[in-house]
């Protein structure tokens, strides 16, 4: 018999889109689980210090970057060059929106997959404009979360970046 | 004017006797006095009602352009200036167009002009050109409109005959001269916004507009999700403020930059390096350009405080702009156009 105690998960989304993160948080907390879950939303990092002693540990960092505005990517990466290396061990993840409509884009998708190769974390494409792929989207973040928290007996957050790796690359 | 009405004013002078035609047209009061004297009583009836219709669709189109094509050509702004020394002489409205008129016609035989007051000192002249052998083409009519206390003039769908039309605008306001501003817009309401309170710091529009709807409703905030970054937001909004101020921005469709400034690469990059200024055109472009450049910062998609090359516009009055180098520091000398 396995009964869950109530934890408090934090998540954080990074973007400079307000709106969208707004809608993604809403979405994931629409979701039904048995622990509670704190969203916490930047446009960058890092993080206002003055928050720093009421914040609590961050099991899960989503980057949001919209493939329309090559401003979104900068911001991104000048945000992860003030994270410490730690959570690089699975508890980094990339949202990448605007892919849909290929003419409007200014990143380009090269790029996109270099950021994920050098930070060894998981990119996933999803236009949160539409509200199925949110949803799905919502639950996925859930499920690394839940992960990342070490709530799930058995696996670690390590294995995210195993499962990135291409057969080819051995 | 309508087919069916057309056909109506036909049929209704063709019916009456010839001799009760100018009673009922002046009892009409759509036809000015002039324009009826211009009708001659004694041709053929078919005649007469030919030219009755003519002039009755002259006058409906003055009054549906108006209000249709106020806001879809696109209307160039223009400045007139005095020379040195000269004095603003008191407006005299039948003056002008006497003068106006005339120095058209003796320029050009085949041309209808027609003017309009409205309450607001605005003067609307419609315009229509022919050449020296056709008749005046009504459907591609140029429209001036000129507000008799000011220097400016907003001139929309002039294709060929500027300098005729400058020289008589000129010669008729008793001005020296007149010169183009690089602003233009199809919402000639905004454009006079721009212009007629440039002077202004906090920027208040002639037009009473509806105070703009803050889009941040009071929204229920979930206590599960926190908002970092509230100080920064807070200062991208007031800085925006400052910038552009509380009200309605004047709504203009385009901002153009040409830029003849040196390329700007890597050193490697040797070819494009040289003495030729790099150049090209930027344009920007958008149904409402200035909200939407109020917007940018909010919505996270640019910095706060925006390029003051964008945000000069309304100060400046101008969409259309020249960047030269200046001493190796790229900067906008707006120089002339």
């Amino acid at each position: 018999c396995i009964s869950y105690k109530p934890f408090s998960l934090p998540e954080q989304l990074v973007g400079t889109d307000e709106s969208q993160q707004q809608q993604l948080a809403e979405a994931i907390l629409k979701e039904k689980k048995t622990f509670k879950i704190n969203i916490h939303v930047a446009t960058s990092l890092p993080l206002p210090a003055e928050r720093d002693h009421i914040r609590p540990r961050i099991d899960l960092i989503a980057f949001m970057i919209n493939m329309q505005s090559k401003h979104s990517l900068r911001n991104v990466e000048a945000s992860l060059s003030h994270m410490d290396a730690n959570f690089f061990l699975g508890k980094v993840c990339f949202l990448i929106t605007g892919v849909g409509r290929m003419n409007h884009c200014s990143v380009e998708m090269n790029a996109v997959r270099k950021l994920g190769n050098l930070y060894c974390s998981p990119v996933l494409f999803c236009e949160l404009d539409s509200e199925g792929i949110r949803v799905a989207t919502a639950q996925r973040l859930l499920r690394m979360l839940q992960i990342c928290a070490g709530h799930m007996p058995g696996v670690s957050a390590l294995f995210f970046s195993s499962l990135m790796k291409s057969s080819i690359d051995e | 004017m309508d087919e069916t009405v057309a056909e109506y004013i036909r049929r209704t002078v063709l019916k009456i006797p010839r001799h009760e035609i100018m009673e009922m047209l002046t009892m009409w009061e759509f036809l000015s006095k002039t324009q009826l004297q211009t009708i001659n009583v004694h041709q053929i009836k078919e005649k007469i009602s030919q030219e009755v219709v003519e002039l009755c669709e002259v006058i409906t189109s003055i009054v549906n352009d108006n209000h249709t094509y106020r806001n879809k050509k696109v209307w160039t702004v223009y400045q007139m200036t005095k020379a040195a020394g000269e004095e603003t002489d008191s407006f005299n409205l039948a003056d002008f167009k006497y003068k106006f008129k005339r120095s058209l016609r003796s320029a050009l035989k085949n041309v209808t002009i027609n003017f309009r007051e409205y309450e607001d000192n605005a003067i609307w002249i419609r315009i229509a050109w022919g050449t020296q052998y056709t008749k005046p083409n009504q459907y591609k009519a140029t429209y001036v409109v000129y507000h008799s206390q000011t220097p400016y003039v907003f001139i929309s769908s002039l294709r060929s005959s500027l300098p005729l039309l400058c020289q008589a605008l000129v010669h008729a306001s008793s001005y020296h001269d007149i010169h183009e501003m690089e602003l233009r817009s199809r919402c000639i309401d905004s454009l006079k916004d721009i212009v007629f309170k440039r002077y202004s710091q906090t920027f208040q529009t002639y037009h009473p507009r509806p105070l703009q709807e803050r889009n941040v409703a009071p929204e229920k905030v979930d206590p599960r999700i926190i908002q970092e970054n509230k100080r920064e937001k807070e200062r991208i909004q007031r800085v925006n403020q400052e910038v552009f101020g509380e009200g309605l921005q004047p709504k203009i469709e385009f901002a153009q930059y040409k830029l003849e400034t040196m390329f700007k690469g890597e050193p490697e990059m040797d070819i494009l390096t040289e003495k030729e200024p790099f150049r090209c055109v930027v344009k920007f472009s958008s149904p409402h350009l200035l909200e939407a450049l109020k917007s940018l910062a909010p919505a996270g998609m640019a910095d706060a405080p925006l390029s003051p090359l964008l945000t000069c516009i309304p100060q400046k009055a101008r969409n259309y702009f020249k960047i030269k180098e200046r001493k190796g520091i790229l900067s906008a000398s707006c120089l002339g156009p």
